[in-house]
């Protein structure tokens, strides 16, 4: 089923939430929700599920009105961040739920349920758990159980709330595979809300970032990461560094360097920023042909497989930080407080009076 | 559950090193032991002793005399009606409170403690001053052969506004903690709003609604001062349990007296043993997250 939002707007209080949100979810996809907290993310997933409703604007499923539609008549599956297991249900109970508070003419007979509890059961492989209680369970196994719960209703669209955001790093990484591959098996529509952007990246079709109760960008991951519509969407996804400059017809003068930057062809000596990532930009122990930066080593630190160092610039503009492999930097043999160039091999320029 | 245990194992172990000498707790536990007995046990086996002084016969006969089994009987009523009518207002009450937001939120939770708050003796002269002859509403109920003060009727309304905050008091903090979410899942699977509250909703808050009902019940059955003012005091005919015993012992006639007082001191042991599972299985029903925290 298909999801159109037009024009939604909600506010609490004199808080915008969320303010005039276009979006679209073709049938089939897998939909990342991707922005900070206050963003507004979990407020859309709500308005999908009929748990909150807009102040102005429309919801569309399969292009049918449903902004008037109640929750249970919605058919959406919805998983929450804490789980929202019924505690004093067992495990079995829980997945059985939906289909036991059907009206009678359409509830399936008790084998019926039966053997669907056990077939989502085996979906989440926790078959041998079906008769424990939601507190005997670990943090994953009680978001899967959840997920089953919302599946055993056969739910026209899934809808999950930062799904992961309450568990461990391991448990997280290896239950968003598990979603992305049911997702490949069964087809429907979902949404998912993260503050995540690894998360997001991994898992989803499509990306939409927000930020402060609007859409900044949608695209697909590798869209939405290599080509950054605004600086916002720029930091968020992935560690930056910050260069001040001005861009004059074309030409962008930033923070010492100079570099074409076509797309600022009509700027006129207009004050520009430039982003570059962290793993952008590469150190040397000489002074390159062109776009260096002399710059000193403050910090080393060495995170997993790579080895984050601090610079500060020596023309005072400020420090950077850099992410090197652990190879590179073991070739350098970089000591604290030594001399070296930092080289910025991609930067966007932005136009913007944009500040983190 | 396992977070619990871990919890004592970690502060046995604790315990065990930056713990008091020997002696210092026990002379600890005896001063409290001691302090318990003297004003809680005492008391409460001195009512038994007394009431049981002449023998179990004149006991029951104290018991079986007319207007002490009419006060029995008023007590019960007034009890019958009172706790299913807050219970009642009770659950509507924190259900708005906890699951919704509206203006004036708070301020309904202060109204709610209004009775807590108020002396008991000033609630029953609220009555008077509402209902009695010299009244607001008391010549109007006259005209009408209306009879609230003094008889039935005001007795229950004054319990009513007595024990009123009891079981709101109980399930607010309750439902609060348990949080809106469980409901959602439930709506979002399909559940109308009465499948979500008696499938969902009422079995996470059925120990705290017991819990509550049982110390509005003890308070209804209990209610001195507001009940004593509205009463009047007709024998037989207006009197609680705890009106019969002040005049019992008004009238010395101190076994009967605490034989009468000695269905309140049960009543209390009845309560304070239901409490205690209650208690018990409301801390089970909270989640494990919310009990670290």
């Amino acid at each position: 089923m298909s999801i159109d939002i037009e024009a939604v707007s909600k506010n609490f209080g004199a808080f915008a939430a969320l303010s005039d949100v276009n979006l679209q979810v073709p049938s089939g996809e897998l939909v990342a929700l991707l922005g900070p907290s206050g963003s507004g993310k979990t407020t859309l997933l709500r308005i999908i599920a009929g748990l909150e409703s807009p102040d102005s604007g429309k919801i569309l499923f399969n292009g049918e009105e449903a902004t008037q539609r109640q929750v249970q008549e919605r058919q959406v599956g919805f998983v929450f961040q804490h789980y929202a297991l019924f505690r004093h249900m067992t495990v079995f109970d829980n997945i059985a739920f939906g289909l036991t508070v059907k009206p009678k003419k359409s509830r399936p007979c008790k084998q019926e349920i039966r053997d669907k509890v056990f077939t989502l059961l085996k979906l989440i492989q926790l078959e041998q758990l079906a008769d424990r209680y939601p507190g005997q369970l670990s943090g994953g196994q009680r978001q899967r159980v959840a997920l089953a719960r919302a599946l055993a209703v056969e739910p026209q669209v899934l809808l999950l709330d930062e799904p992961f955001g309450a568990l461990d790093a391991k448990v997280r990484l290896e239950l968003r595979r598990w979603l992305r591959r049911l997702h490949d098996e069964i087809h429907v529509t979902s949404v998912f809300v993260t503050h995540d952007q690894e998360e997001a990246l991994e898992v989803a079709d499509r990306i939409v970032v927000m930020n402060q109760g609007r859409i900044e960008q949608q695209g697909t991951p590798s869209e939405v990461y290599d080509r950054p519509a605004t600086p916002f969407v720029f930091d968020f996804l992935g560690n930056v560094n910050l260069f001040q400059g001005r861009v004059h017809e074309g030409t962008a003068q930033i923070g010492g360097l100079r570099m074409a930057s076509p797309e600022h062809a009509s700027a006129c000596d207009a004050p520009a920023v430039g982003y570059v990532r962290s793993h952008d930009i590469g150190i040397e122990r000489q002074r390159g042909a062109a776009g260096s930066l002399e710059a000193e080593v403050r910090y080393l630190l060495s995170v997993g497989p790579l080895v984050r160092v601090d610079l500060a610039l020596s023309d005072g503009a400020g420090s950077i930080e850099v992410n090197l492999p652990r190879e590179e930097a073991d070739r350098l043999k970089l000591s604290v407080g030594e001399r070296v160039f930092a080289r910025p091999r991609k930067v966007r320029v932005f136009v913007d009076d944009y500040q983190i | 559950m396992h977070v619990t245990k871990g919890l004592t194992k970690n502060g046995r172990g604790q315990g065990a090193r930056v713990s008091e000498p020997a002696w210092v707790r026990y002379l600890l536990l005896a001063v409290a032991l001691g302090f318990l007995a003297l004003f809680l046990l005492l008391p409460l086996a001195a009512v038994f002793v007394q009431a049981l002084d002449k023998g179990w016969q004149a006991y029951l006969e104290a018991l079986k005399e007319p207007d002490t089994l009419s006060a029995i009987r008023l007590t019960l009523v007034t009890a019958v009606i009172c706790v299913p009518l807050n219970l009642f207002f009770g659950i509507v009450a924190a259900w708005a409170i906890a699951k919704f937001s509206f203006p004036g939120k708070s301020f309904l939770i202060t109204l709610i403690d209004l009775p807590f708050s108020v002396s008991p003796v000033v609630s029953g002269l609220i009555y008077v001053l509402i209902f009695g002859l010299q009244g607001w509403l008391g010549p109007w109920l006259q005209a009408h052969d209306i009879k609230i003060i003094f008889a039935v009727p005001g007795i229950v309304l004054a319990t009513i506004f007595v024990t009123f905050p009891f079981i709101a008091r109980e399930l607010i903090p309750l439902m609060e903690s348990q949080g809106r979410e469980e409901e959602e899942a439930a709506l979002t699977l399909g559940a109308s709003g009465l499948q979500t509250f008696f499938r969902v909703t009422f079995p996470n808050i059925k120990w705290g609604i017991l819990y509550g009902v049982i110390l509005c019940n003890a308070r209804a059955m209990g209610e001195f001062g507001a009940v004593s003012v509205v009463s009047g005091h007709v024998r037989g005919s207006t009197n609680t349990i705890p009106l019969q015993v002040e005049i019992l012992y008004n009238e010395y006639s101190y076994a009967a007296a605490f034989a009468v007082a000695s269905l309140l001191a049960l009543l209390a042991l009845v309560t304070l043993a239901v409490k205690t599972v209650a208690e018990w299985k409301i801390h089970q029903s909270i989640p494990v997250a919310e009990r670290e925290g």
